[in-house]
């Protein structure tokens, strides 16, 4: 169900993101401002765009597993906040190194943009901790679809406020001049941000394609153990869902 | 050609900002990398599941190859 298309998509992972580094380094010229740190915006707002739709998508198949009951949407708006959560990670420490070298601080409190992505960050960091602590798989189901929904529509609200807010030393990347960038370095950018939209693609069908597998040797362990009228392990308790 | 596409490239500076940059592209690989191998663990189980069940299957069909032929003894 959820392997069709991973060949493919792991091949076009492997080349876009390739492809974006080696224009990155040997392509893009150097910002006239800021000089080579610059290159690290090519990994780090693509990282940030690509986090932040995947939280959004979690609330979306949040809203699918809410009006079909479908497990399988639920497995998906799980699996899309995880990886969401880890590019999260990678977006604040790429965020932070290259604060560091630009101004002088790993952090800036006092910048919006830095701490709204932090607040959402740390909103959805609950989302595990909450699924874990329902025991009931339905009402964990349902419980964590509410919340990706909840927490999915803070996200636009969130960005559109920072949006709203002056900005003292984050630049604004995505404006209505297209953040006044050069012709190469958009094309740069535009690879970058398909290459890390891909690889986000292609690591939730591995992991849905993982759980899916163990799903189904579970079920047929339990199924062989019956028959063998032998006594079979519970399942263990998790954050992810256990069954489809 | 790697020679060809170092002549490409824009002077990679050995200045204050190389490090920072190859820092930030490094945490990006040391986190997917990290990924696969939690993947590659959970392949580990789902492998070793795979070889306990084969293992209840054949012990299975062992009993009941065995259980036939104690029925085919004449007596």
């Amino acid at each position: 169900m959820f392997s069709r298309g991973l060949k493919p998509l792991s091949i076009a992972s492997v080349v876009l993101v390739v492809g974006a580094f080696a224009l990155v380094f040997f392509y893009a010229p150097n910002d006239a401002d800021q000089g080579f740190i610059q290159k690290i915006f090519y990994l780090h707002v693509p990282l940030a765009i690509v986090a932040l739709c995947g939280f959004v998508a979690g609330g979306v198949w949040g809203i699918r597993y809410l009006r079909d009951g479908d497990r399988a949407h639920d497995l998906r708006s799980y699996v899309a906040i995880h990886l969401a959560l880890i590019f999260g990670v990678a977006t604040l420490v790429t965020g932070s190194i290259w604060a560091k070298a630009s101004w002088g601080h790993w952090w800036l409190w006092d910048e919006p943009t830095l701490v709204s992505f932090l607040i959402v960050f740390l909103l959805y960091a609950c989302y595990t901790p909450l699924r874990f602590s329902i025991e009931d798989p339905e009402k964990q189901a349902r419980t964590a679809s509410v919340f990706a929904i909840t927490a999915g529509a803070f996200v636009p609200l969130n960005f559109l406020a920072v949006r709203m807010a002056e900005s003292l030393a984050h630049p604004r990347v995505l404006s209505e001049t297209g953040g006044s960038m050069p012709g190469d370095m958009r094309l740069t950018f535009i690879v970058a941000l398909a290459g890390i939209a891909v690889l986000f693609v292609t690591l939730c069908k591995y992991e849905l394609t993982s759980k899916q597998a163990s799903m189904q040797l579970r079920a047929l362990k339990r199924r062989l153990a019956d028959d063998e009228d032998a006594a079979w392990t519970p399942t263990r308790r998790s954050a992810a869902p256990q069954q489809l | 050609m790697i020679a060809a596409l170092l002549a490409a490239t824009p002077a990679l500076p050995l200045d204050d900002a190389g490090p920072y940059v190859a820092a930030a592209y490094l945490v990006f690989l040391a986190l997917i990398l990290i990924y696969v191998a939690i993947m590659a663990s959970k392949l580990v189980r789902i492998a070793r599941e795979l070889g306990e069940l084969t293992e209840i299957v054949d012990r299975r069909d062992r009993d009941e190859l065995e259980a036939g032929a104690e029925e085919a003894v004449p007596r």
